[in-house]
């Protein structure tokens, strides 16, 4: 009977890694041909437009000129600013319900940013371009007009402001990957060994210093994995970024004017494009593609490295 | 026989969060549903009203009754809320076939039928030299349909007559008029007290073929003020804003004191805006309008494959800005029975289907037109 079992569990074990393998190498050769193919359909526009692709901010269709670099900025850009604002905000949300609030008050908390995540990102679009955009615009020129002149705060928030803008995108941005930045943190949050929070208590901490001395310097590797999750959502929101973020090709230090990301010219500008226009908008997601391969090896390193740290420490 | 016991209780585990999850979708779903069935339903009133009372006769002769099968289209949306109008009505003589139209830009309607998926597509464009190739069904048939005026609309306190020449409007696009009172627009409306407010251009964010007739008309009519070429999306100066689709631009408008920009009649009579007029080509201001449109087309030059531009032609009642849109078919066709269907509809439109068109704000074919186009369906064989 025990020799039976062991034999059935050996079986399940070598089918199971049959699957696991199939499926790790699926994704590996579903992404290889993404790549290739992507890179296939794009080279037309390559080959024609050569290294200016990704140096020049010109994007003239008609005259058959594509250079990406407003767009490139566009989208680091939005998703910087997105991440300045969710990522406080989404840590405060994720103490708050682990370490702070009262037990009634974290199942409600942690189910209303639950659904956040579950909002079609069509709808926050059009919440921010009928409803947000009109409304923060004169917010925005009134901080537009009180830095007027100031070095650097003028040249970042000055001049002219415009509803649907840099700005406008990282906000809603931000609202977009609260949840996913919130949820992860607070699962790493909740890793922390009770033993961590009792020593730290047991030296005479504050509730704050505990904190600060044993959460975060336990989950801080799991906090910035989440944080570069985040970020990849946000550089590759679509529909959402092509509502507000106003759709004009320009690199500019003032985040109140309209600008352009990628993935928001891909969606506006394929359905009517011509052969070689489509080509480059097909090159645009491959440059897409390649900076969110970049900076997820780059959140990889650092999540390796702070983790060794921390358990150095 | 720990085994089984740990694995049941993954097993519920993951059946909870899943129904947690599904819930949290459906909600959100649910919401978003909400919203848009208002959005759309809201739009439909606005644009077709009394779109049932036309074309119930069904005088023409044609054996509509015999006809069955399903005709899946895509393409163009400028002329969408006019096809389906005709489909309604076309139900009603031709209760065999199936008409479908999934609108999605008229590049979309143009690959869709390069690959075969759909078997008509509506375009405001003609396929470009370099795409005929793609098209897997070999040769296929323009047939017009119904044209529009495309106005420029704008929205600026204490004026509510506005006339535009074709180079001042072109300055105004690129940016290089910037303010309301600047003395080109003044030139233009002698009698109109023009205020300092600065100009806000709203272009469209999408590729879009409205774009194209547009920037083809400034690039006609202003050749050496216009710069900026013509295509379905062109490089708009970087101070100007943008809005995504006719409505997206429409909003723009509205929202702010010193816009302008190009909206289709049927969206811009929705939205409330204020028209100016154009002047075209015999030197008159001439205000977006049906009639003007149809003068337009009379005066248009109509190709050997009925392909034609009604974008500043001559007349004294035409106005400039005026775009029309076809179906594209296949001449050859693989099914008798679709053929014979697909024939009955393009028919349709092109005679009882044309009075319905005044109702979703398009103009109708001029005679002579829709000769040329009736007699182009003996082209469709099988």
């Amino acid at each position: 009977m025990k020799s039976q079992m062991e034999g059935h569990g050996a079986r399940g074990d070598s089918f199971f890694r049959g699957v696991a393998l199939v499926a790790g190498l699926a994704v590996l050769a579903i992404l290889g041909l993404i790549a290739w193919s992507t890179t296939k359909e794009a080279w037309p526009a390559f080959t024609e437009s050569g290294i200016s692709f990704v140096t020049s901010d010109v994007w003239d269709p008609p005259a058959g000129e594509f250079g990406a670099l407003a767009f490139i900025y566009g989208t680091l850009l939005s998703s910087f600013i997105a991440l300045l604002f969710a990522v406080p905000v989404s840590l405060g949300i994720a103490l708050f319900t682990n370490e702070a609030a009262p037990r009634r008050l974290r199942k409600p908390v942690t189910y209303v940013i639950d659904l956040l995540a579950a909002v079609p990102s069509v709808v926050y679009g059009l919440w921010g371009v009928l409803v947000l955009a009109p409304n923060i615009q004169p917010v925005y020129q009134s901080i537009a007009d009180a830095t007027d002149g100031i070095p650097v705060l003028g040249a970042i928030f000055g001049g002219v402001a415009s509803g649907k803008s840099f700005m406008t995108a990282g906000l809603i941005l931000a609202i977009m990957i609260v949840p996913i930045v919130t949820s992860l943190s607070r699962e790493v949050i909740a890793t922390v060994p009770s033993s961590q929070r009792e020593a730290a208590y047991g030296m005479g901490a504050t509730r704050w210093e505990m904190i600060r001395y044993s959460v975060l310097p336990w989950s801080r590797g799991g906090i910035t994995g989440s944080v570069m999750l985040g970020l990849g959502r946000a550089m590759g929101e679509t529909i959402a970024v092509a509502l507000v973020i106003g759709s004009t090709a320009q690199i500019t230090s003032h985040v109140f004017l309209p600008g352009d990301a990628m993935a928001a010219v891909i969606a506006n500008q394929f359905g009517e494009a011509g052969a070689l226009h489509k080509s480059a908008l097909i090159g645009l997601g491959v440059v897409l593609f390649v900076i969110t391969i970049l900076v997820n090896v780059a959140a990889r390193s650092i999540v390796t490295r702070l983790d060794r740290r921390t358990q150095g420490a | 026989m720990a085994m089984p016991h740990s694995v049941q209780t993954l097993k519920e585990r993951t059946n909870l969060t899943l129904t947690k999850r599904g819930t949290v979708v459906a909600v959100a779903v649910f919401t978003a549903l909400a919203l848009f069935t208002a959005a759309c339903s809201s739009n439909k009133d606005d644009v077709q009203t009394g779109s049932s009372t036309g074309g119930t006769s069904a005088s023409s002769g044609y054996d509509y009754e015999s006809l069955s099968g399903t005709l899946d289209g895509s393409g163009a949306t400028f002329p969408k809320a006019f096809y389906e109008s005709a489909i309604e009505s076309f139900s009603e003589v031709a209760p065999g076939v199936t008409v479908n139209y999934g609108g999605g830009g008229s590049g979309k309607g143009k690959t869709d039928l390069a690959t075969q998926v759909v078997i008509w597509a509506g375009t405001d464009s003609t396929v470009k030299d370099e795409d005929v190739a793609t098209f897997k069904g070999g040769a296929f048939l323009y047939f017009p349909t119904v044209a529009a005026p495309i106005t420029v609309s704008y929205n600026l306190k204490g004026v509510t007559e506005l006339q535009l020449s074709p180079d001042t409007l072109a300055k105004i696009f690129q940016a290089e008029i910037t303010t309301w009172n600047d003395p080109a627009i003044a030139a233009d409306n002698p009698d109109a007290a023009l205020p300092s407010t600065p100009i806000v251009v709203v272009h469209r964010s999408d590729g879009s073929g409205t774009t194209s007739n547009f920037t083809k008309y400034l690039k006609a009519a202003a050749p050496t003020a216009w710069k900026l070429d013509a295509g379905d999306t062109v490089n708009w100066p970087t101070t100007s804003q943008a809005g995504n689709g006719n409505t997206g631009v429409a909003q723009a408008i509205t929202a702010a004191d010193g816009a302008i920009g190009y909206v289709d009649l049927s969206d811009a009579t929705a939205s409330k805006l204020t028209f100016a007029s154009i002047k075209n080509k015999d030197g008159n201001f001439v205000a977006p309008t049906l009639d003007g449109a149809t003068a337009a087309l009379a005066n248009a030059e109509v190709k050997d494959n009925l392909t034609y531009s009604a974008l500043n032609t001559a007349g004294a009642e035409a106005y400039p800005i005026t775009a029309g849109t076809y179906i594209l078919v296949y001449a050859k066709q693989t099914d008798a029975t679709k053929a014979a269907a697909l024939k009955g509809w393009i028919n349709y439109v092109l005679t009882e289907g044309q009075a319905l068109a005044p109702d979703t704000y398009f103009a109708p074919l001029p005679t002579s037109l829709q000769e040329k186009a009736i007699a182009q369906l003996s082209k469709i064989t099988t």
